[in-house]
């Protein structure tokens, strides 16, 4: 039966506290400066992907958002390359809808039904217009799900599932316009809270589960007050609603089902029943049965370890300045380079896999690969050495405060791999005053810069979270 | 392996060198008009007793036009070249292996740079289309890697540290103050140096050299030849250039202590010279002090100081004006200015001034050999240039 194989999530470094922003309490994640749906994506399929069982191999990569860094251009192939995916894998970008989380999810279990094994990935970096509801409420996350029908038990199997669309005026952004908007709220409940209780019903049914059975009910769309007459005629108890992370991290636009589906499963035991439901353009409804395999599927970071790795100083118009809302005036430096087609097709597997090189003569590796080994000059006689889970440490850094950034300084670090290999690279997540000599960092996949409509991704090193 | 040399074989009877500045009513053109013209009075000569051209500049022009089209140049060779920080001595490099080949009598190498025009902080470079997964940090940063970790090897102090970069840059804003060819003409308060704005990690505004706009040119001919153009020819004892595999990018042995391309080409340079002893037989030097971190390195990689001690020599004056071996006695990168391409030939117009005793209130009593030392590049990755010079 197919099901859900591994799963991880991802939630950035930095929030913004919403008294910051003069709205309310809590506060909502926010992409750095150096973030952006797709690598986000990235970072929760590193941890999906990371001890996946025994015969499951990815052959399908699908990536869901609102907010895709390009609207032509396969984001998912970006995934693909950053997460070293066979290149014989199907891939594909859905949007549209915050729905599109939970209808990818669906949709990725439908594949694997038909013998596919897939990673799903959902993720938005949510903008809303400044003091509107949507910039507050919003929140910045990824989730990522391998989704398998054969051979591999999964952690969770889907045991039933139901769907209604709706054409409906709720929220809409047509090209050009600057953020999204959303029609009032009372009308959007009046539409979408019967459609819900119905839609709920029927994959109660199609599981043959009653609500009762349920451990945990995670509840999410574009419009909170759908939810408050939902519960009764669903038969559903307040306590049986999950946190929706809606203090700490925001509404995670299409990531956010599958954001808190995965902190459902890291507190999940077998037998549980999680039902998963999003309203937005119409409803999907999920229902999982936890098994056995859980224990053992768990990725390396809770959604709560994420949560409680943050700094939360960020000042609003900071946040402005990264999610490009701001304008500021610029260093007195030239804006970087685009990146080049060619020389970044030649360098895929060293900038977005982050693979280097080991000498098959001296064993030194070298990063990026080299043909000629710095070390022993052997000419073309290495192995592929992959970088990106390397265990690694502040040899020494320093603090560039000319260097072109949107967040200066740069903290520029020459980083040490405990296996071998050396390279400069830039620290993220990073603070200043609080940054030494020998400190543990880990890598992750960033964009680094935008020039000429261009994302240039490449990887950082950020202190272990 | 090693440099045969050239040594007492190549001579250069003259020179000439714009001031170092902020130009803007001057072209990359009118520096070099206004470089060249100077070095043809110094040498005594027409433009038709040159035979070929070397000009060096990183990004003030393109081929030997850059030079041939200001000057009207008749029809001759003229090679642009280009060595990062460096291209200034690859220039006379270039030309003096040239004549002492003998394909070439007498030759020029100029180089320029004119870097005010950008509107851009620091150096700015053109890199050909990449892949987008360099560091993206500035000089000023790399080089600001050398001062923890110096202090941390030799045991130095931070505020120690500081005073002794401190010390450099009050040193060559000292000795620039006596330059009236020098960018910054005025000593610097150390309250002053101190308390710059700070760039890249310990290395404020006060620890960077000057982006200016500049030119200079030597006449080069075979030392046969040397007195039918000038009665105090200076002599090349020795050119060694050497560029580094790139190592400490990316081997985790290197330290950021030294340049190892530094040593290979001091050491390159001193077997030509037949220097044993650089420390003694070295009357003075002008070093790439594109940021003061780098000059206290260079005294220990340069052989003027053991390692470990060249903080201590800085401080104790060896490297002033008036100490043992004057370092930088022209204000260096620091005050001079540092138009790329014309650096390594204006440190060599500094050898030429001061050998002939026409440095005027910076005049080194009796010096009998110079070295020049130019490198282009950060820590780790790196190209190095040095000369040794005498009467």
């Amino acid at each position: 039966m197919s099901g859900i194989v591994r799963y991880g999530s991802y939630v950035p470094f930095n929030r913004i506290q919403r008294s910051a922003i003069g709205a309310g309490r809590g506060e909502r994640a926010a992409a750095s400066y150096d973030e952006d749906s797709a690598s986000m994506a990235v970072e929760a399929s590193r941890e999906a992907l990371r001890e996946l069982p025994e015969g499951a191999a990815v052959d399908t990569v699908a990536f869901a958002s609102t907010s895709a860094p390009y609207s032509e251009k396969l984001n998912a192939a970006t995934l693909q390359a950053a997460t070293n995916l066979p290149k014989s894998v199907t891939a594909l970008d859905l949007g549209g809808s915050t729905r599109s989380g939970l209808s990818a999810l669906l949709a990725g279990i439908d594949m694997a039904s038909a013998g596919r094994t897939v990673l799903v990935a959902a993720s938005d970096v949510v903008v809303g217009a400044p003091s509107g509801p949507r910039e507050s409420g919003g929140g910045d996350a990824a989730a990522a799900f391998v989704l398998s029908g054969n051979g591999s038990e999964p952690v969770a199997r889907l045991i039933g599932r139901a769907s209604c669309t709706e054409e409906v005026l709720d929220v809409w952004k047509s090209p050009g316009m600057p953020f999204a908007k959303q029609w009032e709220e009372r009308f959007g409940a009046d539409v979408y809270t019967p459609l819900l209780v119905e839609t709920f019903g029927r994959a109660l049914a199609d599981a043959g589960v009653s609500a009762s059975d349920l451990s945990k009910v995670v509840l999410d769309g574009t419009n909170a007050r759908v939810f408050r007459g939902f519960l009764r005629p669903a038969g559903v108890a307040p306590e049986q609603i999950l946190d929706g992370l809606a203090g700490t991290v925001g509404r995670a636009g299409s990531a956010h089902a599958g954001l808190v589906l995965a902190s459902a499963l890291d507190g999940a035991s077998a037998g549980d029943r999680i039902a998963v439901a999003v309203v937005a353009d119409g409803v999907d409804v999920a229902v999982f049965e936890v098994t056995d395999a859980i224990d053992a599927g768990r990725p390396k970071h809770s959604v709560a370890s994420w949560v409680e790795s943050k700094r939360n100083d960020l000042a609003y118009t900071t946040y402005l300045k990264w999610r490009e809302v701001l304008p500021f005036e610029p260093p007195r430096r030239p804006d970087p380079d685009r990146p080049a087609a060619p020389p970044m097709q030649r360098a895929e597997r060293w900038k977005f896999g982050f693979l280097g090189s080991r000498c098959n003569r001296c064993g030194n590796t070298n990063l990026p690969p080299q043909r000629v080994c710095v070390v022993c000059q052997a000419v073309d006689d290495s192995t592929v050495e992959p970088y990106a889970d390397g265990e690694c440490r502040i040899s020494t850094y320093t603090l560039d405060r000319l260097a072109y950034s949107l967040q200066p300084p740069v903290i520029g670090a020459v980083v040490d791999f405990d296996k071998g290999g050396r390279m400069l690279c830039q620290l993220t997540d990073v603070d200043p005053d609080n940054v030494g000599i020998g400190d543990e960092l880990e890598m992750t996949f960033r964009r680094l810069y935008t020039a000429g409509g261009v994302h240039n991704y490449f990887w950082k090193a950020r202190p272990k979270r | 392996m090693a440099s045969k040399g050239i040594c007492d074989r190549v001579a250069i009877v003259g020179m000439g060198c714009t001031k170092f500045g902020e130009h803007w009513n001057r072209s990359a053109s009118d520096l070099l008009v206004d470089a060249v013209q100077e070095a043809y009075g110094s040498a005594g000569i027409e433009p038709d007793n040159v035979d070929a051209y070397w000009l060096g500049t990183t990004g003030s022009g393109i081929s030997g036009l850059t030079l041939s089209e200001p000057l009207k140049i008749q029809y001759k060779p003229v090679t642009r070249l280009e060595n990062m920080c460096a291209t200034g001595s690859e220039a006379i490099r270039n030309a003096a292996y040239a004549v002492a080949s003998g394909a070439y009598d007498l030759v020029m190498a100029v180089g320029v740079e004119k870097l005010k025009d950008s509107g851009f902080s620091g150096l700015t470079g053109s890199a050909p289309p990449g892949d987008g997964t360099e560091s993206g940090m500035t000089a000023p940063a790399n080089f600001s890697l050398l001062a923890p970790a110096y202090a941390e090897k030799y045991g130095v102090d931070l505020e120690t540290m500081r005073d002794v970069l401190t010390k450099i840059a009050y040193k060559n804003h000292y000795n620039g103050a006596r330059n009236e060819k020098a960018q910054f003409q005025r000593e610097v308060p150390v309250e002053k140096i101190n308390a710059s704005p700070k760039v890249a990690g310990m290395l404020g505004i006060m620890d960077c050299s000057g982006v200016s706009d500049g030119s200079a040119a030597a006449v080069i001919c075979r030392a046969e030849d040397a007195h039918k153009y000038n009665d105090n020819p200076i002599f090349i004892k020795a050119l060694s250039f050497v560029a580094g595999p790139s190592e400490g990018a990316k081997r985790q042995d290197y330290d950021f202590t030294t340049f190892p391309e530094v040593v290979e080409s001091a050491r390159d340079a001193y077997v030509q010279a037949g220097i044993e002893d650089p420390r003694e037989q070295i009357s003075m030097a002008e070093v790439h002090d594109c940021f003061t971190p780098t000059e206290l390195v260079l005294m220990e990689d340069l052989g003027f100081s053991p390692r470990g001690q060249a903080w201590k020599d800085t401080m104790d004056g060896r490297f002033d004006l008036d100490g043992d071996q004057p370092v930088n006695p022209d204000g260096g990168l620091k005050s001079f200015g540092h138009p790329i391409g014309a650096s390594g030939l204006r440190m060599m117009y500094e050898m030429w001034l001061q050998l002939r005793g026409e440095a005027g209130e910076r005049q080194i009593a009796d010096p009998k050999v110079g070295l020049t030392h130019n490198l282009g590049g950060a820590p780790g990755r790196c190209v190095s240039f040095v000369s040794v010079v005498g009467l």
